[in-house]
């Protein structure tokens, strides 16, 4: 989900060019930001029987990654695993190994497939979830069995369906990265 | 269209160094993940300290986001009952005739445990809570099935204690912060309980599945005794939980037991109860080594 930003000489989607620049705080802070928080979101919801709320931290990494290739850095996934891993109730170590093979694996399959779409996002989106979900519950300490994989399907489908919204809401704080403010 | 490659950024030199220092940074970083988490693997408590300081830095938040959840499910739960005021009327007409009855029934064995008791000269233990607090938050994203209380050892909590809701148990504290603890939730797949049927002594070991529901397995093999809706209580052995509350209801018939489903789901539960640990001195003779009790 690119942005085509649309823009004349004086103005542009994000505000005016005279007289105004991009904040250097909200263009470096709103990526990580958003990502600690959403990891710790889902924490907060309910206290259910079942996994069910998506991994929305790793979601917001993903999306950050293909709508804006090169603003996180390949290591990201250390330390935002880190703190996913504090607050997720996997076992510490789980969330840094998985997101740091995420941003490796996304940076392979865009070497491979250059091209750019919101299709091909998705796509790899739910190869990346679904391979995710499924080593995490394997890595996870729990005792494996078929009803403890069945139970990830809800929350995996869930996932796959919510990712266009993520994008979407990542597009929104994208624009608000990189307004620009009068210089006092 | 295909954007140019990022790998070759030209010909300055800092910048393909940059790109190269990236990759193996985040080489190591999978690495190192590796290796903690099979450390945490191996050893599930070695990282508690920093988590339970996380814990206990966001609980506050997890209280009042727990405010809103009981108050939103209550709204759906008064709109739900106006649309179904009238039908609803009368089942619970029915149902209170019949629990007065039974109401009755249970004064008069009460009266008779009362009786009874006098005569072995036992004395009636009341279960004082060690605190009264909310669940804050939960693992909800999670394969394992842990969640997060409002209170910790600066409230008396200790690892190891029962946590229980108004309608049953709900599962056992697993580390303990100054304000907060993690629980181990009874539908967790580690998760294992004696249990036993409430009204005859068939017991058997409720264990987590992770799909929200318990698996029951008779300790005594044979014939199948079970049906479904038999409801399962503690049993007291192990030492944590005290006898006698509820558990589970038998949903499902399997070779060797049943499958049941929890009586107090975490998610409909607001405020839940710790109770101190009902045997500690049968913990600490089942984690003495044999050869130590011996030589004292």
């Amino acid at each position: 989900m690119r942005t085509n930003y649309r823009g004349t000489a004086r103005r542009d989607e994000f505000g005016s060019r005279i007289d105004r620049r991009h904040s250097r705080a909200l263009a470096i802070g709103i990526p990580s930001l958003s990502i600690l928080l959403t990891s710790l979101l889902p924490m907060l919801f309910v206290a259910s029987a079942v996994p069910l709320i998506p991994p929305l931290g790793l979601m917001t990494l993903i999306g950050w990654r293909l709508i804006r290739p090169g603003i996180m850095p390949v290591w990201a996934g250390f330390p935002l695993g880190l703190w996913s891993d504090l607050f997720s109730g996997y076992p510490f170590g789980s969330a840094i190994l998985l997101w740091s093979m995420a941003m490796l694996v996304i940076e392979a399959l865009e070497t491979r497939f250059p091209w750019l779409g919101f299709v091909q996002d998705w796509l790899t989106a739910t190869l990346i979830l679904s391979t995710y979900l499924l080593f995490a519950a394997v890595l996870s300490g729990a005792v494996v069995s078929v009803p403890l994989l069945q139970a990830i399907l809800p929350q995996l489908l869930l996932s796959v369906l919510l990712f266009p919204i993520v994008s979407r809401m990542i597009a929104r704080l994208d624009r608000l990265r990189l307004m620009r403010f009068r210089k006092f | 269209m295909a954007p140019p490659s990022k790998r070759r950024p030209g010909h300055s030199r800092r910048a393909q160094y940059g790109i190269f220092t990236g990759y193996v940074v985040a080489g190591i970083g999978a690495l190192l993940g590796a290796v903690l988490l099979g450390l945490s693997l191996w050893r599930p408590a070695s990282f508690n300290g920093p988590r339970t300081v996380a814990i206990d830095a966001v609980a506050p938040a997890g209280q009042v986001s727990a405010t809103v959840r009981t108050s939103g499910q209550g709204l759906i739960d008064s709109v739900r009952g106006f649309y179904r005021a009238g039908s609803q009327n009368a089942q619970l007409k029915r149902e209170m005739e019949l629990a007065r009855i039974r109401l009755a029934e249970a004064e008069a064995v009460a009266q008779e445990n009362k009786r009874l008791k006098a005569l072995f000269g036992l004395r009636d233990t009341n279960v004082e809570p060690v605190v009264v607090s909310r669940i804050v938050g939960s693992s909800a994203s999670s394969t394992r099935r842990f969640a997060y209380l409002g209170a910790g050892s600066s409230r008396g909590v200790i690892a190891g204690m029962p946590v229980r809701g108004p309608r049953g148990v709900v599962g056992r504290v697993l580390e303990v912060g100054r304000n907060s603890s993690r629980l181990l939730l009874l539908t967790d797949s580690q998760s294992v309980l004696p249990v036993r049927r409430a009204q005859d002594d068939v017991v058997a070991l409720a264990e987590g599945r992770g799909d929200g529901l318990l698996r029951i397995r008779l300790i005594n093999l044979g014939i199948n005794p079970l049906k479904v809706g038999d409801v399962f209580v503690t049993s007291g052995a192990g030492g944590y939980y005290r006898p006698g509350v509820a558990v589970a209801v038998v949903s499902e018939l399997t070779n060797d037991g049943a499958l049941a489903r929890i009586i107090s789901d975490p998610a409909a539960t607001d405020f839940v109860s710790v109770d101190p640990i009902w045997q500690p001195d049968a913990i600490t003779g089942a984690a003495t080594p044999i050869a130590e009790q011996l030589s004292e």
